[in-house]
């Protein structure tokens, strides 16, 4: 079926494009945009889909998703997961490969692939390990999860402890232009690490996690993508020396990525002690400080941060209501990701909306060479339709889990409508059943 | 005065007047323990239940005395928290507890935040015997407690609290505590076992106890735990005895009336010598029988007992 939509602004940054245009699709393609007089007068032949006040933007691409299937499907599914995804505006997600057991095959690859086509409604590509069993020990068929259709490669979740496996996954994944994603974390650092190590861990007697375990991993992945000529993304960066580590090696040529994550921005360690070890605020790498939060929003500013993802991690209540300790790292996010980013980095003037939304589309896919992020003519009709000025408090999800610490939290600005090929699958904030 | 709390999870969260109105409590339940009949009725007919996932003979035991004396009913729940045995998690155990009618639980938990958790999820009141790194609050009540019994006053004191800060609980509610109260706190120990920040608490950092000795009017010793060894967060006990247990050579530059303390179990010989431990400043076992009066003084007032005008010890 053929779209029609009309009376939005659309804001497509990689075209630099940013004014009201009405939009047609045919055949899960982008035809036309523009004012289309010609095509409104036809109109009966497309479904119209009125954007009137609001914005009409590329689909959003999630470049940090654990869809948890196979293996925990009572915590997420690849169905349900890319449910939330399309509640959340995003039409392309990265299913990270620390599933159970992990993707670090072909047959992992061809699993997710095959599960996402039968039962998940928008594009879901894959990650594969970086190592077998994630284990940090030797390398994965890199090659041949590849050819599969890997996108990137990660043993997220954990960081490859041993540079010398980390070198040679940059050197080796160089061949096929794969980006290496990377944990960064000195696991002999964070042992037993429950939050940020600073004054409130200290209060509340948790054992901290100082952003040196970070910092340090950050820098030697720098280094070790200097020495190979790899390519290097950085995963979820929470502190200050991070950012600034990526600044100066981008300065210096060194091919580097990074993504930051919407709670890292939004929220801070003081959070844990005012929602009395509330374990949804826990999260890996951890909640940090004021001081992290105005460095990552510069970092966003200035354009060394290139990505905003979600880190969208489900976990059970069960795991989650356990002492703090016990309790699993991660938060789910895809439902919030984008009203978190237009409520504080948008509405505060941090990022303009185009810059915004190029971190979560063009941004990551020129970085993961994907084709797309845009709505130029002939590129397929991803689309997300935003509605700016609506107001929610969060409660509900699509996803299976509802570990989130952003609940009955009031944000503003929300996805309206998801498209994936030509095909709505999401209006008015609810999923669009078949 | 009474007072407005459900629970007691840590002196973070009570007020300067709260701390003295519970200090002011215990004094006449103290005074009970010399009578022949060491008990009263103003507890009867409610139930104690006693939730220790860690052993711990002495606060235990303490708390079992102080509802006994009230007499309260006790329970005494001991749950083993090996990983191999892998049990009924917090929530359930504490919804089984609710669902007994207990009016109070003591909870002592290895991990921190646990009796927070518990408090939120049931009615009861529920005191923190202990919680990880967390609070101890009943301690820190009664190391209050057993110095203004013998300095007659808290503001303005010089209190060393030495040893592992960062792995104690004990330290965290004796800082709040103290400083409420407005003693001047010091804090010694290996700086690898100095917890990140904890000058915003508003202690100073000490490394080298012969620094402050002059000046100090109190000293509360900290047990030390073998397995920080193993963390390496000393290089032996040796060396740690030799650096921070206190013997009578450290104390020799001390006030004639500096007041020992230690929460106990000690470790003789290690944190604390023998001759030090049994001298005329020691007030060790005090706190010990000082401990049950002021436990006694927390579940009255948490019952909603009225512990009477309340002066201010700013004297």
């Amino acid at each position: 079926m053929n779209l029609l939509i009309l009376n939005g602004t659309v804001c497509d940054p990689a075209n630099k494009f940013y004014k009201k245009a009405d939009v047609l699709v045919e055949n899960g393609k982008i035809v036309k945009i523009g004012q289309l007089k010609e095509a409104r007068s036809k109109k009966q032949e497309a479904r119209i889909i009125d954007a009137t006040g609001k914005i009409v933007v590329p689909g959003l691409i999630d470049i940090h998703t654990h869809l948890r299937e196979p293996g925990h499907s009572d915590e997420e599914t690849i169905a349900s997961g890319t449910k939330s995804a399309a509640a959340g505006g995003f039409t392309t997600i990265f299913a990270m490969p620390n599933t159970h057991p992990p993707v670090d095959s072909v047959t992992g690859v061809k699993f997710v692939l095959m599960t996402a086509m039968h039962e998940g409604i928008v594009n879901v590509l894959p990650v594969g390990a970086i190592t077998k069993g994630q284990k940090g020990e030797e390398l994965a068929e890199i090659g041949k999860m590849r050819n599969a259709g890997i996108v990137a490669i990660s043993d997220d979740g954990k960081p490859v402890m041993n540079a010398n496996i980390m070198r040679r996954a940059l050197e080796y994944s160089k061949m096929f232009d794969l980006y290496v994603i990377s944990h960064c974390e000195d696991t002999n650092l964070t042992k037993d690490g429950e939050m940020n190590e600073g004054y409130i861990s200290t209060v509340l007697g948790l054992k901290g996690i100082p952003r040196q375990a970070e910092e340090i991993m950050v820098a030697r992945d720098i280094a070790l993508a200097e020495l190979t000529g790899g390519y290097l993304h950085i995963a979820h960066v929470s502190t200050a020396g991070s950012v600034e580590l990526v600044r100066v090696a981008k300065k210096h040529g060194i091919k580097v990525s990074v993504e930051v994550t919407p709670h890292h921005f939004s929220l801070t360690d003081e959070a844990i002690k005012k929602n009395s070890y509330n374990t949804n605020f826990k999260i890996n790498p951890p909640l940090r400080t004021e001081d992290d939060i105005k460095a990552l929003i510069y970092g966003l500013a200035d354009g060394t941060i290139d990505c905003i993802a979600s880190d969208h991690a489900p976990h059970l209540d069960e795991e989650k209501q356990q002492e703090f300790k016990v309790a699993p790292s991660g938060i789910i996010g895809l439902e919030t990701t984008l009203p978190l980013v237009i409520t504080n980095l948008v509405h505060k003037k941090v990022l303009t909306l185009s810059q915004a939304i190029k971190k979560l589309t063009s941004n990551p896919a020129k970085i993961f060479n994907l084709n797309k992020g845009t709505l130029s003519v002939g590129s397929d009709a991803d689309i997300t339709i935003i509605d700016l000025i609506k107001t929610k408090v969060i409660e509900k999800f699509y996803s299976k889990s509802k570990n989130s610490p952003f609940v009955g939290m009031k944000l503003t600005g929300f996805a309206d409508t998801t498209i994936v090929a030509g095909k709505v699958v999401m209006t008015g904030g609810k999923i669009v059943s078949d | 005065m009474k007072l407005n709390h459900k629970d007691l999870l840590g002196l973070e969260y009570l007020l300067k007047n709260e701390i003295e109105l519970i200090l002011k409590t215990a004094k006449p339940f103290k005074e009970l323990f010399t009578r022949t009949v060491k008990k009263v009725p103003t507890l009867r007919g409610k139930t104690v239940v006693l939730l220790f996932y860690e052993p711990s003979t002495r606060t235990r035991t303490s708390f079992e005395l102080a509802a006994k004396r009230l007499s309260a009913d006790t329970v005494n729940i001991a749950v083993s928290t090996s990983a191999v045995v892998k049990g009924e998690s917090l929530i359930d155990t504490a919804r089984t507890i609710e669902a007994m009618k207990a009016d109070f639980v003591v909870v002592r938990h290895s991990m921190s935040g646990s009796a927070s958790m518990i408090a939120k999820t049931i009615s009861a009141s529920v005191v923190n015997a202990g919680d990880g790194m967390h609070e101890h609050p009943t301690q820190g009540l009664l190391d209050m407690f057993t110095i203004l019994e013998k300095k007659g006053k808290i503001k303005g004191l010089n209190i060393a609290i030495v040893g592992d800060i960062l792995h104690s609980r004990v330290a965290r509610s004796n800082i709040w505590g103290l400083n409420k109260l407005g003693a001047n706190v010091f804090v010694v120990g290996p700086a690898t076992l100095i917890p990140k920040d904890i000058e915003k608490l508003n202690v100073k950092v000490h490394y080298d106890i012969s620094k402050i000795i002059r000046k100090l009017d109190v000293i509360n010793i900290l047990r030390i735990q073998k397995e920080r060894q193993e963390q390496h967060l000393f290089p032996s006990l040796e060396e740690y005895s030799e650096l921070f247990g206190i013997n009578s050579e450290k104390l020799k530059n001390a006030k004639n009336d500096i007041l020992i303390m230690h929460p106990g179990p000690m470790n003789r010989g290690i944190e604390i010598s023998s001759e030090v431990a049994d001298s005329k400043n020691s007030v060790i076992t005090e706190q010990v029988t000082n401990g049950i009066a002021v436990r006694m003084a927390v579940l009255y007032l948490l019952a909603g007992g009225d512990g009477g005008e309340c002066e201010s010890f700013n004297s």
